[in-house]
């Protein structure tokens, strides 16, 4: 029997694969499907203080080995989020749960994750202050090492459960901003969201996506996701979750070994909604083949 | 909606760019007319949704229309071949609003839901009339499975080679009908929509990221709420709709 658990702040995961946000709703599509508790645990769709509609469609645009993708945080809002879909979350899933929290002012932050914070089913608050998709704010905090590191310490002071933040990719020196964030009191760094990206359809010459950029995700963009998990790993001590086109057990071995603790996975579950399915029940034949007894010993071997 | 892999049992052409493929696999997922199919291909990340023409206890016909990559790869492909499917998505059309007398309208590649979607209504005992709209007459298909089926089907094109010189709509306005069904291009419905008499059901296409409804990639804002196309759709009430 080979020991698949993880330890991310203090609690345990029967494994490390957790389906990222954005891909998994708030469960219940995919509980449909199979029953959702063999996951680590999931981390909601991202949520924001006040409801969302999102961008204009078209929002999705396929992509060599991947995905655009603009939908702009499209979210019910954290009240009805409390009221309505944890209560509906907790018929089908029993473990605690990671709650995606996305803002557009520090103060937004803060009412968003103070709330959700005395939510019982929330395990940890994982902070996305990355997406790429919307025009005021969102990207700022991401890509400057002083505002991320203020958003953290405005959050901390309100909270008590661990606090991951999910990093933007689209940085000069993302080790820089990790350890802003770890000094500003984070729990773990997620990493890494979307690219900015862009399709072009040539035959009406116009972007495909309504908002012309969007985050691209999806294969094409593991290596790109490893590099950083590396990085980061080496300039940080608190724990981090890998994501980034991760699609098969090998791959959630790969990212491990570059740093992660655990392992999202995001655009896969939308091509294969069984993929989370399918990599934890591959993943002891894949410890096997590479003489893996417990998972733990290969975080960060690669270093 | 169930995940499998469907064998190619045939794979034919209709017209220039209009194909027909019939798969064979578990079709107990689907549940009415106007559901969709997600179809994974070789080297695209993303599936590709088609709607379902006809289905049995054991197959299912796909009709479509070349258009791009995914459907250009379609068509080259033989019988025999196995198609990783997600089956059964969407809400599809409720027929139990119909009246004895509905009249189904569709145009171009948006025709082949109509067809499961007449085939229900007859076996429920109504007697629904049928406007096929096509640009000229190389580009029709499918008129002869429905005059098997159905007393009035009506032909319209737009450069009058054969039926009704002209649109959907220049028949519509002429008939009696208890409700309507009507998939196809967005200035067809706009058409429809400042023709037809009483309640019916449009059956809309957007760019969609997972089919199932988990990418939020295909919502709309609907009188009663943000839908999404795949998962509340694809087919919304002419009430709930924002033109």
């Amino acid at each position: 029997m080979v020991d698949t658990k993880v330890n991310l702040s203090g609690i345990t995961l029967d494994n490390p694969i957790i389906p990222a946000s954005g891909t998994f709703g708030f469960g219940y599509e995919f509980a449909e499907l199979y029953d959702i508790n063999m996951l680590g645990t999931f981390s909601f769709k991202g949520t924001t203080k006040d409801a969302r509609f999102g961008n204009p469609t078209p929002r999705i645009a396929e992509c060599r080995e991947g995905m655009i993708n603009s939908v702009g945080l499209q979210n019910p809002g954290v009240h009805k989020v409390i009221e309505e879909e944890l209560p509906k979350l907790k018929q089908c899933f029993s473990k605690p749960v990671m709650a995606n929290v996305s803002g557009f002012s520090i103060d937004e932050y803060v009412y968003t994750c103070e709330l959700l914070d005395k939510e019982p089913q929330v395990g940890w608050l994982e902070v996305n202050i990355s997406c790429p998709n919307v025009h005021n704010g969102g990207m700022a905090f991401g890509t400057s090492a002083d505002n991320a590191a203020q958003v953290v310490k405005a959050i901390k002071a309100v909270t008590k459960k661990p606090l991951y933040v999910k990093l933007s990719p689209n940085v000069t020196d993302i080790a820089s901003i990790a350890v802003a964030c770890e000094e500003a009191g984070a729990d773990g760094i997620s990493l890494i969201n979307t690219l900015l990206g862009m399709k072009i359809d040539l035959k009406t010459k116009r972007c495909v996506v309504a908002n012309k950029m969007g985050g691209f995700s999806g294969r094409a963009i593991f290596p790109v996701a490893v590099r950083m998990v590396y990085q980061v790993y080496e300039a940080v001590k608190i724990p981090v979750i890998g994501m980034g086109g991760v699609a098969t057990a090998e791959d959630v071995i790969e990212m491990m070994l570059a740093g992660a603790t655990a392992v999202e996975v995001g655009a896969e579950n939308l091509v294969n909604p069984y993929a989370c399915r399918d990599i934890i029940n591959d993943l002891p034949r894949v410890m096997k083949k590479y003489g893996i007894n417990k998972l733990t010993d290969i975080i960060g071997g690669a270093h | 909606m169930t995940s499998a892999y469907y064998t190619v049992i045939s794979n034919e052409k209709l017209t220039e760019n209009v194909y027909k493929m019939v798969l064979g696999g578990d079709t107990s997922s689907i549940t009415a007319p106007g559901q969709f199919i997600n179809i994974k291909l070789e080297g695209l990340f993303l599936r590709r949704p088609i709607s379902i023409y006809d289905w049995d206890d054991k197959t299912l016909t796909i009709i479509y229309k070349v258009v791009g990559e995914g459907t250009e790869q379609m068509a080259g492909i033989k019988a025999g071949v196995s198609l990783d499917c997600l089956v059964g998505l969407g809400n599809g059309f409720d027929t139990s609003v119909s009246g004895e007398r509905p009249v189904l309208i569709g145009g171009g590649v948006g025709i082949p839901p109509m067809y499961g979607l007449a085939k229900k209504l007859i076996a429920e005992g109504k007697k629904p009339q049928v406007i096929l709209g096509f640009n000229k007459e190389s580009e029709i298909f499918a008129y002869n499975e429905f005059c098997a089926i159905c007393e009035d089907v009506y032909v319209t094109t737009v450069d009058g080679s054969v039926g009704t010189c002209g649109f959907v709509t220049d028949v519509l306005k002429n008939l009696d009908y208890t409700y309507f069904y009507t998939c196809g291009p967005m200035p067809m419905f706009r058409a429809i929509e400042a023709t037809a008499l009483g309640s019916g059901q449009f059956s809309f296409e957007e760019r969609m990221g997972c089919g199932f409804g988990a990418c939020m990639g295909c919502t709309c804002k609907t009188k009663y709420g943000n839908k999404r196309i795949c998962k509340d759709g694809p087919v919304l009430v002419r009430e709930e709709i924002i033109w």
